[in-house]
């Protein structure tokens, strides 16, 4: 979105026109704390993330799947594929042929943007506090014009929110009967926030009906909108909270399949 | 129940200025406009301040409290403790006129911009029909005072002066929503919003919403709305694809594209 | 237009901004400049485009910011979307009724006839007035209106009517010249040629030349202390009417809006708008007791409700019920507030409790009432879905105003035109509520139209420009730099405001406004020797002391017609004659300038005659009539 030439704020707050104030902000409180926090959260989540999606170890124990890795295409271990492997020659990690996904979901969720534009890019770093860049051009140009395909990825987002449904589904499932573990519940908690950022998301709130002119002239669909438009106030909740559930899910699988804990089960 | 409060007002214009110390009486329920007014009538005479409801409601006193985006005379004194300095700065994203105003002519040139509202006819009886529900979200839009705080706080312009004349500002997407949710309004402004208002400058950072003294919603029931119209008309597979074959939303027949 | 060095026009303020201009005088050139840009002067504007004039606006703030952004209610017009049996006649009715007969009838007409269409050209340029189950205009319950009369848009109706003109007004390229002040009318003989001001920006002068002017400057609020007026409202387009020749009629009738904040001080005087009452707030005093009943009058007793069961029912089933007394013209409830108070029955902080927490849920206020909630929240603390609102009279509007022609606004001098609350006639002796916006649209339009028709008639025989006046208005401008050792006009500015409040008030007596005139005198003294620091570049110091003698002249002429009317009416009460006198009620008190200059002359003045056809709603007795239009 912008060129770093450096500090540069001839064109900014202190350009010759504006009100001649040395300081680039005069806030006083603690401004910095948000995205600072942003900064750190995310990027402790993408190098975890990043190293479970590569290690193509540890995801699966029966009846429990890594959220990581689902659906499993790729050369998986035995089980935990469910809807085959037609990418069984795929060299790599098999989390990485469906990652792409949920992963393009967030990195265009209009909460996404607007937090990491300010805690990465510093722009701007937080309200009436001046950005470091010497240019910018928004989202206007390639790569950042891509964002506008964010909708491309709800759809497959929830495709991808029904396949961690089934496979929450299955976690109640054994062999011999039922089950529920500590796990199962995880998953249940994973599933209906990644459910909940999903339904709350900003595309979904005008596909179902925002992009209506006459609400009066579509009753259902305007019903939908105002109940995604509740969910969508609280859109940035979910979006930490379901990165959160989705990390723990597929930490719980890891250790249960790397042995350092063993399954809670309750029935 | 009054004391003394220790004020640092810019005071200048464009050839130069500097904070200024003031020391000023007020009393419990004063806002920061009560106490500029009270440094103009005995210590300051010339201060150069524009206001005018001191009521939150014409949106003319628009400045920077401690650094942040207020109307001063919504900004309560109890806010701050009596001993805590309180800085006040004209807007610095437009240019200064002198002391607290600024030229916001960047917003009325903005406004003769923005293509009108142009409704159909009325129904045969002289009236016309629109339902509540189909007007509200134009309404919230329309609580907008125009103090253009939003357009202040908006880095693109902001921390950018070179983009000013590509950029509308979020004030006026508001307004391009405004028209494009309109039940009767009768123009497409879809694709004037993305190249004449330069609404894909916008990183939906959110910062307009967060000065907003009416809470009005801007980002996400305006800008980003808007955005996602955009998307409709250009960017998304499954419209592209209902309008191949002749499946689509007749919602917005009757429009012409401007 | 002639402009020199028009390569360096500010953008939005249009100002010479070149540097050879510094001694030169600025100099356009229009067939009609509007003074003013609220409602009336935007309508005003708009009607004068349209009817192919070449037009300026000229404002003392920003564009939009005008007061018309304050007006909450609603824009009244018999539009009969909630109550069929609604139509002109009883909006016609209900005016002259709360203006106590003393409207000018033919304005009154108009108003009611017209007001209806004007409404929806609002929709028609992009207003979105709340609606109606049927997707027509809402329409909602105010005092004095026998229907549900008041197109609104929840309580911030001002703002939108203000904003869709404004908005009309830029799509059409109308020019506006903005934070620029006007102070001379210029003439030609009898004629007006034109208007001096500065901008407020630089300091530097501006001369327009025009045949027509429109004064649209609104009101005089600001000479009292408790006001829910802004800075602006000065009485300019009285002041520069009286110099300019013209008269001001009914100038002793102010009324002040029952319902003003009285906490925090800050804020006392700011509007709390009627629309409380309108949907369901009522008024207590300190032991609780909704005292309004106990202050009906004779006038209204027909059609107000004793009871407060047949009051509450009233909200629900207004066909069967009377309106509950808390509906009454703002004169009366202002009054009821006030004797309240002065009988030690008022609120800690020198109210009394307007509630509607206790009567309504907290969503339906929320959304029926959002700035009233806001403006609470945010600046007393108080959360009025939870408790009561404390809350006395302010200083509100002027009835009084420049007299002109009911059908053209003409002000009796050739070429200047008066409308909204500069303009007189309209309102009687009490405005009633949502009056106010549909006057500034009916009459808005008419005086545009008519301002275009005038310039146009005159072809190229356009009244001049002498030198020698525009060099008159430019030192009389420049006085106030030019006194040493003086005082500086914030003080006097609020020792007039205290004056007036004090002398001039909600009640009066000769005693008192004879003291005031000789406070008036006074301070007038005193401004003379006033003193401005600083330079002519955005001083405020330098714009109050100009705006000052407005005030001043504006403050005489309410004072010595208050003095002259002896009797009680609208919105003009005396303690020492309390009575409405029928002896009265036929006649205006007008005001002139002195022959020096310094003061103003009264003069009495017949009302026009209202003609048979219209004398007939007002022949039976209220009651009757009442029935007999409502079909009960």
């Amino acid at each position: 979105m912008a060129s770093t030439t450096g500090p540069q704020l001839a064109g900014g707050v202190q350009g010759p026109t504006r009100a001649q104030i040395d300081a680039k902000t005069l806030r006083t409180d603690r401004w910095w704390l948000a995205p600072a926090t942003t900064f750190v959260v995310f990027s402790a989540f993408v190098v975890y993330a990043t190293w479970r999606a590569f290690a193509d170890s540890n995801y699966f124990v029966d009846p429990y799947l890594s959220p990581f890795y689902s659906p499993c295409l790729g050369d998986c271990v035995k089980g935990s594929s469910d809807f085959g492997t037609p990418f069984g020659g795929f060299p790599l990690s098999a989390a990485l042929i469906v990652l792409i996904f949920p992963l393009g979901f967030r990195m265009s969720c209009y909460y996404y943007r607007k937090a990491y534009y300010r805690a990465f890019w510093l722009s701007p770093p937080a309200c009436a506090v001046a950005e470091p860049h010497g240019s910018y051009s928004g989202e206007t140009r390639f790569p950042l014009v891509f964002q506008n395909v964010h909708r491309w990825f709800w759809y497959a987002a929830i495709v991808v929110a029904a396949i961690l449904t089934y496979d929450t589904a299955l976690t109640f499932r054994e062999a011999d009967g039922g089950h529920v573990g500590l796990g199962s519940l995880i998953f249940v908690a994973n599933i209906v926030l990644i459910w909940l950022y999903t339904l709350s998301c900003h595309s979904c709130r005008h596909i179902v009906g925002g992009r209506l002119r006459h609400f009066s002239k579509h009753p259902v669909r305007y019903r939908m909108w105002t109940f995604v438009s509740k969910l969508n106030a609280h859109h940035p909740s979910f979006a930490w909270y379901s990165l959160f559930s989705v990390a723990i899910a597929d930490l719980y699988v890891m250790l249960l399949a790397n042995g350092t804990i063993s399954e809670t089960r309750f029935f | 129940m009054g004391y003394d409060l220790k004020m640092r007002v810019w005071r200048g214009d464009q050839s130069g200025g500097e904070l200024g110390d003031y020391t000023v009486e007020v009393s419990e329920g004063e806002v920061v406009l009560d106490a500029i007014h009270r440094l103009q009538a005995t210590q300051a005479g010339d201060l150069a301040v524009r206001w005018n409801c001191k009521a939150g409601k014409c949106g003319s006193c628009s400045a920077e409290v401690n650094g942040k985006p207020r109307l001063m005379c919504m900004t309560r004194l109890s806010d701050f403790e009596p001993e805590e300095t309180i800085t006040v700065t004209p807007m610095r994203t437009f240019p200064v006129i002198r002391d607290l105003v600024t030229d916001v002519s960047f917003n009325y040139e903005k406004a003769k911009e923005l293509p009108s509202v142009e409704l159909g006819p009325r129904d045969a009886d002289g009236k016309r029909r629109m339902m509540q529900v189909d007007v509200e979200r134009g309404q919230e839009f329309r609580k907008c005072i125009e103090c253009f705080l939003c357009q202040n706080t908006c880095h693109v312009v902001r921390d950018h002066e070179e983009n000013k004349p590509a950029f509308s500002g979020p004030r006026f997407f508001l307004r391009y929503a405004e028209l494009d949710m309109h039940p009767l309004d009768t123009r497409d402004r879809r694709a004037a919003a993305q190249d004449a208002a330069g609404l894909g400058l916008c990183n939906i950072t959110k910062c307009c919403t967060e000065v907003c003294p009416e809470n009005i919603k801007i980002t996400d029931n305006a800008i980003i709305p808007m955005k996602e119209r955009v998307v409709d008309r250009k960017f998304d597979p499954l419209v592209w694809l209902g309008n191949k074959i002749g499946v689509r939303n007749k919602d917005d027949d009757g429009r012409t594209e401007l | 237009m002639s402009e020199a060095g028009s390569t360096q026009r500010h953008p939005m303020t249009g100002n010479e901004m070149s540097p050879e201009a510094a001694g030169g005088m600025e100099r356009h050139s229009f067939d009609v400049v509007v003074i003013g840009a609220g409602g009336s002067g935007l309508r005003a504007a708009i009607a004068a485009h349209e009817a192919g004039a070449k037009v300026a606006i000229v404002c003392k703030s920003l564009l939009g910011k005008a007061h018309t952004v304050m007006a909450e209610g609603g824009i009244a017009a018999s539009m009969g979307n909630v109550y069929p049996e609604d139509n002109w006649e009883v909006h016609f009715r209900d005016t002259m009724r709360g203006g106590k007969m003393l409207n000018n009838w033919r304005m009154a007409q108009l108003h009611a006839q017209e007001a209806p269409e004007r409404v929806l050209e609002l929709e028609d340029w992009g207003a979105l007035f709340d609606r109606t189950e049927d997707g027509l205009i809402s329409q909602r319950d105010f005092g004095g209106h026998k229907y549900a009369r008041l197109a609104h848009v929840g309580d911030r109706t001002g703002l939108e009517m203000i904003r869709t003109l404004q908005q009309r007004a830029v799509a059409l390229g109308i020019e506006v010249f903005m934070e620029c002040t006007v102070t001379e009318l210029l003439k030609d003989g009898e004629a007006v040629s034109g208007a001096f001001g500065y901008w407020r920006e630089t300091g530097r002068f501006v001369v327009f030349e025009a045949p027509s002017v429109v004064l649209a400057t609104g009101g005089i609020g600001k000479s009292f202390k408790v006001t829910s007026n802004s800075w602006e409202y000065t009485g300019d387009g009285h002041a520069l009417a009286l110099r300019a020749g013209a008269a001001l009629i009914n100038m002793e009738f102010v009324q002040f809006h029952p319902t003003g904040m009285v906490w925090p001080p800050s804020v006392k005087g700011l509007l709390v708008t009627e629309s409380v009452r309108g949907d369901g707030g009522i008024l207590k005093n300190s032991e609780g007791k909704r005292f309004m009943f106990d202050y009906i009058p004779e006038f209204f007793k027909a059609e107000t409700a004793d009871t407060v069961e047949e009051a509450d029912r009233w909200y629900d089933d207004k066909k069967n019920n009377r309106r509950p007394p808390e509906l009454l013209p703002r004169d009366e409830v202002a009054r009821a507030i006030n004797s309240e108070i002065k009988a030690g029955r008022g609120t800690p902080h020198g109210g009394v409790y307007l509630d509607i927490a206790s009567r309504r849920s907290p969503e339906f206020i929320r959304r029926r009432l959002p700035s009233m909630y806001h403006q609470f929240k945010e600046l007393a603390d108080v959360d009025i879905t939870a408790e009561p609102m404390e809350i006395g009279p302010t200083c509100h509007y002027v009835m009084g105003g420049v007299e002109v022609d009911p059908d053209t606004e003409l002000a009796g001098v050739p070429g200047l035109y008066a409308v909204g609350e500069c303009s007189g006639g309209m309102h009687g002796s009490n405005r009633l509520g949502g009056n106010s916006l549909s006057d500034l649209l009916v009459f808005g339009r008419r005086a545009g139209e008519a301002a275009a028709a005038y310039a146009d008639t005159l072809g190229a025989q356009r009244p001049r420009i002498a030198e020698s006046s525009v060099a008159e208005a430019q030192s009389s401008a420049l006085a106030p730099f030019a006194v040493e050792g003086g005082e500086n006009p914030y003080t006097i500015q609020s020792d007039l405001q205290q004056s007036m409040n004090d002398l001039v008030g909600i009640i009066r007596t000769a005693a008192e406004l004879e003291q005031s005139l000789q406070a008036i005198a006074a301070l007038k003294e005193r401004a003379t020797t006033m003193v401005v620091e600083g330079h002519r570049q955005y001083n405020p110091g330098w714009h109050l002391a100009l705006d000052l003698r407005n005030m001043l002249l504006v403050s005489e002429a309410i004072a010595k017609a208050a003095l002259a009317r002896e009797e009680s009416r609208g919105g003009h009460t005396r303690d020492d004659f309390p009575a409405t006198d029928p002896t009265w009620g036929t006649k205006n008190l007008v005001v002139t300038l002195s022959a020096d200059g310094a003061g103003v002359d009264l003069h009495e003045k017949p009302l026009p005659v209202m003609p048979d056809e219209l004398k007939k709603y007002f022949d039976a007795p209220p009651a009757a009539s009442a029935d007999k239009e409502a079909g009960k």
